[in-house]
C-alpha cells in the first residue's frame, strides 16, 4: 500500500525569460518503510518535484498540476494551514547544506524545540528534554551540553545530524532528504547514511533520498527514479537500474563514473553536450539531442512504460526495443554511452 | 619513473597559520599546521593525485607550492631550481611553466572580463603574443579545450559550469606550462560533465606532455587519472605510491578508512 | 563575549584620545584665525591682545599647550570658555543637549515605528500596489530637503500660521513651553519632519534586507518545519534582516546628537546642539566649535560601540572575533 502517491505532477515557473518547465509528467509512489532514490543532475527537477510535495514551491508565478495523495488526501489541493500541519510533522524534509539551512542566530536546541512545539502541545521543558533525547539518538556526543550551541559551533557532519534530529522530532512517516550528504566528506557521508538507515529501520520511516551520486543510491535505495530535464526517464528496483538499465541517459550516468574497479586511464564514456534549457526543451524526448541512438520516433514524447513483460515495475521512457537496448548499452565492455560525433558545446 | 631529475620536487614543506587572540592587540597564541611536512615528486608528463578530505590541507598545499601563499619552511624545486626565497621578479618567468586550475568555475573567473581577456591575460603578461597574434592564439586555445570561436567575446555568466571550467583550463594552457596543479577541478560539476572534463585533461596531457598534480576528495576520480597517489590527512601525507597499489592494497589505516567509505555504484556491495 | 566587549571599549577609549589630539591640532596648532584676536573682540588694542594671548597660554610651546589641553579635558572636563559669552563651553553644550536628545529620541521612535513595519510589509509583498506606492513615497521623502519639509509642515499645520490644519505648535514653541508635556507637544512637527526622511530610508533598507533574507536556505527550512508564515517572516526573517538596521541606527543617533539635526533645529528654533554649532560657526567662536566637535566624536564613538555590542547579542557568530 502506497504511503505517498504522486500522479502526473507538472510544475512550471513563469520567469522574466519565459516559462521554465521544471517538472513534467512525474509520477511515482513510495511505500511505508521503503527507500526511494531519486538521481539526476542539476536542473533535472528532482528538488523542485519534492519541494512541491510539501507545497514549498507555491507562489504567484508558479503553476502546479497533478495529484499528490498522502493518507487519503491530495496535498496539492490543501490550503496553507492544513499543509502546515503535515510539514515537519508527518512528512519532514532535510536539505543539502546544513550550515545555511539552519538559522545562525538560534541555538540548535531552540530550533528543534520550535519544531516540536509547533505540532505538539508540550511545555518548553519537555520539548527541551525531547530535543536532548533526539540529539543523542542521532549520535551527537554530550547532547545535554551541545543543545545550547549554535549551528556554527558544530562541525559539518554534526550539523547534518542535528538537522536530522530536528526532522525526526515529530516521528514523521516520510523523510525527504535532498542531497543530505553532498556537502560532506566521504567518511562523514558514510556515517550519516548509515545513521539514516539505522533510524529508518528503528522507526519504520519511508525515505526519499535525492542525490546525484549513483554510489549512494546503490548502497541505500530499494528503488530508483532517474530524472532528466524535468522528467522521469527510468524507474525501477535497484538491481534493475544497475544491471538492466533501459534508458540511454542511465547508461551514460553509469558509464561516466570513474569507479574503483574500472581500469584507470581509459577514456570515460561520456555524454556529449549539455542538458537542455528548460525554457525551450527539445520536442519529444528531452534527451534526444545528446543521445547517439536517437531516431525519428524520438520526436514524439516516449511514455514512461514497462518494456519487459516480466518486470512491470521497471519503466523507462525510450522508444528503443528491449533487444536494441541490450545490444546498444554496452560500450567497451561495460555499460555506458557510445560517443556522439559532435563537438562538446 | 624516468632517469632524469623530477620536474617538481617538494621537500618537508610546512605552512603554519597563526591563531591570534588578545584584548587590544592580536598576539599569536597558537598555530594551525595546515601543511605539516609534506614531501613528494612529480616527473615530467606524470599525474600525481593528491586525495584528502576537507581540512586535510590539500588546497593549502597547492597554493603553497606555487607560492600563492608563502611557505613557512621547506623546499620546492622546479626543474632543479629552488623556488622558496625567490623574489617576485625572479618568480615571474617560472610562473609560465607552472599553472593552476581552480575548483569553483563560478567564482574563479572574473565576471567583468570577457573570455578573450581572461585567456589572453597571461599571454600579454608574459609577452608571448599581442595584437592579431594574440587573438589567434586565444582562439586556438579555445578550440583546443572544446569551445567555439564565437565564445571569444562572451562573459563568464553566459556559460555553464563545465564550459567555465574549460575556460579556466584554456587560461592555464596559454603559457604552455609544463606542470598544471588542478585543485578539485571537477568537484563542482555534474557527473556527466565531470567525465567530459576528465577526458579533456587526459587528451591534453597526451598531446602536450603535461604533468599534473590532481587534487581531489573523490578517490575514484583521482585513481582514474593518476599514475601515483598521495593520501593527505591533517596536513601530512600518510601514504604514497602507484595508484593501483594504493587503491587495491592500502597500507595506512586512514587510507583504508577512506576507501571503505566510498559508496560503490554496485548494489552487490551493499552492507 | 566579554573579551569582545572589553576590546571594543578599549579601542573606543583609544579612539577618543586620538580624536582629541586631532582636534587639538586643528584648532590649536593650525587655527584659521588668531584665537587671541578673536577673543579680544573688535576694538582691542595690541596690548590687550597680547595679554589675552598670554592668559590663554598661546605663547607656550605646543606640547605644553597640548598637555594643558588634555589635562583640562580629562581631569576637569573643562573645554574652555566661549569667546562670545564667556560661559564655559561645557555648560553651553550641556544646556542644549536635552533639547536635541528629546528631539532625536522622539524622532527615532517615530521613524522606527513607521519605517520598519512598512519595510516588512513591502518586502513580503514585493511588486504589489502597496510596495510600489511605498517605494515612490519614500523616494519623495528622501529627496525632499529637511528644511523645505519643515517649512511646508509649518505652513500647513502650525497653529499660528498653518493654512490647512492649524493644530500643532509652531516656531519657537519649544522655548516657550514649560512642562514636559508642553515641550513634547511643541516637538510633534519637528519629530515628523526629522523622522520623515529617516523613516523612508529605514523602510527601504528593511525592505531590501528582508527580501534578501527571505531567499536564504534557513527560511526554506522554517517553512518545511510547518511554521506559520507569520512566524517564518517575523522570527526567522526579520530577526536576521534587522541587524544591518541596528548599525545604521547607531550611526544615525550618534551623528544626530553630535549636531546633525541642525536644519530641523534651525527651522523650528529649537535651542539644541545643532543650533549651537550653527551660531558658533557664524561667530567664529572657536572654543565652542571645538567643544561641539569633541562631544560629537564622543557620541559617535559611543554609539558605534553600543551598536557593535548589540550586534554581538543579535548575531552569535560575531562574538568570537
Amino acid at each position: 500500500m502506497s504511503l505517498l502517491e504522486v500522479s502526473d505532477l507538472h510544475v512550471h515557473f513563469d520567469t522574466d525569460d519565459g516559462v521554465v518547465q521544471a517538472v513534467d509528467q512525474v509520477s511515482f509512489g513510495i511505500a511505508s518503510g521503503e527507500t526511494l532514490g531519486i538521481v539526476g543532475e542539476s536542473g533535472c527537477g528532482k528538488s523542485v518535484a519534492n519541494m512541491t510535495i510539501l507545497g514549498l514551491t507555491r507562489g504567484p508565478r508558479t503553476t502546479i498540476a497533478g495529484r499528490v495523495m498522502f493518507e487519503g488526501a491530495d496535498l496539492l489541493q490543501m490550503g496553507g494551514e492544513e499543509l502546515r500541519q503535515v510539514r515537519g510533522n508527518e512528512i519532514a524534509m532535510i536539505f543539502q547544506d546544513p550550515l545555511s539551512s539552519l538559522h545562525p542566530f538560534f541555538s540548535i536546541g531552540d530550533q528543534i524545540t520550535e519544531s516540536i512545539r509547533t505540532h505538539r502541545d508540550v511545555s518548553r521543558a519537555n520539548a527541551r528534554a525531547r530535543a536532548i533525547e533526539l540529539l543523542g539518538m542521532v549520535g551527537v556526543p554530550e547532547p545535554r551540553r551541545r543543545v545550547d550551541d549554535y549551528p556554527h559551533e558544530f562541525s559539518g557532519g554534526m550539523r547534518q545530524r542535528a538537522m536530522i534530529a530536528m526532522a525526526l522530532a515529530n516521528d514523521p512517516k516520510l523523510l525527504i532528504a535532498d542531497e543530505p550528504t553532498t556537502a560532506l566528506d566521504v567518511t562523514t557521508q558514510a556515517q550519516i547514511l548509515s545513521l539514516l538507515q539505522d533510524l529508518q529501520d528503528r522507526l519504520g520511516m519511508a525515505v526519499i533520498l535525492i542525490t546525484h551520486d549513483l554510489g549512494v543510491v546503490a548502497e541505500n535505495a530499494d528503488r530508483v527514479l532517474v530524472m532528466y530535464a524535468g522528467r522521469i526517464v527510468e524507474d525501477g528496483a535497484i538491481d534493475q537500474i544497475f544491471y538492466d538499465p533501459g534508458h540511454p541517459y542511465t547508461w551514460g550516468l553509469l558509464g561516466s563514473l570513474p569507479s574503483l574497479d574500472l581500469h584507470p586511464h581509459d577514456r570515460l564514456p561520456q555524454i556529449a553536450g549539455l542538458p537542455p534549457s528548460l525554457l525551450a526543451p527539445p520536442q519529444g524526448c528531452h534527451f534526444r539531442e545528446r543521445c547517439p541512438h536517437a531516431f525519428d520516433r524520438c520526436l514524439q514524447v516516449p511514455p514512461l512504460e514497462a518494456r519487459l513483460p516480466d518486470s512491470p515495475a521497471h519503466r523507462d521512457r525510450c522508444w528503443l526495443s528491449a533487444e536494441q537496448k541490450r545490444e546498444l548499452r554496452v560500450a567497451d565492455g561495460r555499460i555506458g554511452l557510445r560517443e556522439r560525433k559532435s563537438p562538446a558545446s | 619513473m624516468s632517469s632524469s631529475a623530477p620536474l617538481l620536487e617538494v621537500t618537508d614543506l610546512v605552512k603554519h597559520f597563526p591563531i591570534k587572540a588578545g584584548v587590544l592587540f592580536d598576539r599569536e597564541v597558537g598555530r594551525v599546521a595546515a601543511v605539516d611536512g609534506v614531501s613528494f615528486t612529480v616527473a615530467k608528463g606524470e599525474t600525481l593525485g593528491i586525495v584528502g578530505e576537507s581540512g586535510s590541507g590539500k588546497s593549502t598545499l597547492c597554493r603553497t607550492v606555487l607560492r600563492l601563499i608563502e611557505p613557512t619552511s621547506g623546499s620546492v624545486r622546479f626543474e632543479g631550481r629552488q623556488l622558496v626565497g625567490l623574489g617576485q621578479r625572479q618568480m615571474r618567468p617560472l610562473r609560465r611553466d607552472m599553472q593552476m586550475i581552480f575548483q569553483d568555475p563560478f567564482s574563479s573567473l572574473n565576471p567583468r572580463k570577457r573570455v578573450e581577456q581572461i585567456v589572453g591575460a597571461p599571454l600579454k603578461l608574459h609577452g608571448i603574443a599581442s595584437g592579431a597574434g594574440l587573438k589567434r592564439e586565444v582562439q586556438e586555445l579555445l578550440d583546443r579545450v572544446g569551445l567555439s570561436p564565437e565564445h571569444y567575446s562572451r562573459y563568464p555568466h553566459e556559460f555553464s559550469g563545465g564550459q567555465r571550467q574549460r575556460i579556466g583550463i584554456a587560461r592555464a594552457l596559454a603559457t604552455r606550462p609544463k606542470l598544471i596543479l588542478a585543485d578539485e577541478p571537477v568537484s563542482a560539476l555534474d557527473v556527466s560533465i565531470q567525465a567530459q572534463i576528465i577526458n579533456l585533461l587526459s587528451d591534453l596531457q597526451r598531446e602536450l606532455g603535461l604533468a599534473y598534480v590532481f587534487v581531489a576528495h573523490d578517490i575514484g576520480v583521482v585513481r582514474h587519472v593518476s599514475d601515483r597517489i598521495a593520501v593527505m590527512h591533517d596536513g601530512k601525507i600518510v601514504e604514497q605510491g602507484p595508484a593501483d597499489r594504493v587503491c587495491s592494497s592500502p597500507a595506512d589505516d586512514y587510507t583504508k578508512k577512506l576507501l571503505s567509505a566510498v559508496p560503490v555504484p554496485d548494489p552487490r556491495h551493499r552492507r | 563575549m566579554r573579551r569582545y566587549i572589553a576590546r571594543r571599549v578599549l579601542w573606543g577609549v583609544a579612539l577618543l584620545f586620538i580624536c582629541s589630539a586631532v582636534i587639538f591640532v586643528i584648532f590649536y596648532a593650525f587655527p584659521s584665525a588668531d584665537p587671541a584676536t578673536l577673543r579680544a573682540g573688535r576694538a582691542a588694542t595690541p596690548e590687550q591682545i597680547e595679554r589675552i594671548r598670554h592668559s590663554l597660554g598661546l605663547d607656550e610651546p605646543i606640547y605644553t599647550q597640548f598637555w594643558l589641553y588634555m589635562k583640562n579635558l580629562v581631569l576637569h572636563f573643562d573645554l574652555g570658555f566661549s569667546y562670545q559669552s564667556n560661559v564655559p563651553v561645557t555648560t553651553l553644550i550641556l544646556d542644549r543637549l536635552p533639547a536635541t536628545a528629546f528631539l532625536v529620541v522622539g524622532a527615532a521612535i517615530l521613524w522606527l515605528a513607521v519605517g520598519i513595519p512598512v519595510g516588512i510589509v513591502s518586502a513580503v509583498r514585493p511588486r504589489s500596489l502597496l510596495d510600489r506606492t511605498t517605494m515612490v513615497t519614500t523616494l519623495a521623502l528622501i529627496s525632499a530637503p529637511v528644511f523645505w519639509l519643515g517649512l511646508v509642515a509649518l505652513y500647513l499645520f502650525a497653529d499660528d500660521v498653518g493654512q490647512l490644519l492649524p493644530i500643532f505648535p509652531g516656531i519657537g514653541s519649544y522655548i516657550e513651553a514649560n512642562t514636559f508635556l508642553a515641550k513634547a507637544e511643541s516637538l510633534i512637527l519637528p519629530w515628523i519632519v526629522l523622522a520623515a526622511a529617516s523613516a523612508a530610508i529605514y523602510a527601504r533598507y528593511m525592505r531590501s534586507s528582508l527580501i534578501d533574507t527571505m531567499s536564504e536556505d534557513y527560511i526554506r527550512t522554517a517553512r518545511a518545519k510547518g511554521l506559520s508564515e507569520r512566524r517564518v517572516v517575523m522570527r526567522h526573517g526579520v530577526r536576521s534582516a534587522v541587524t544591518p538596521i541596528v548599525t545604521l541606527l547607531g550611526l544615525d543617533i550618534g551623528t544626530l546628537l553630535a549636531g546633525n539635526a541642525i536644519l530641523t533645529e534651525t527651522v523650528f528654533n529649537i535651542p539644541g546642539v545643532g543650533r549651537l554649532v550653527a551660531t558658533s560657526i557664524e561667530r567664529a567662536d572657536l572654543p565652542v566649535i571645538q567643544g561641539v566637535v569633541l562631544f560629537g566624536a564622543f557620541f559617535i564613538i559611543t554609539f558605534n560601540l553600543i551598536v557593535d555590542i548589540a550586534y554581538a547579542y543579535l548575531d552569535p557568530r560575531v562574538r568570537y572575533e
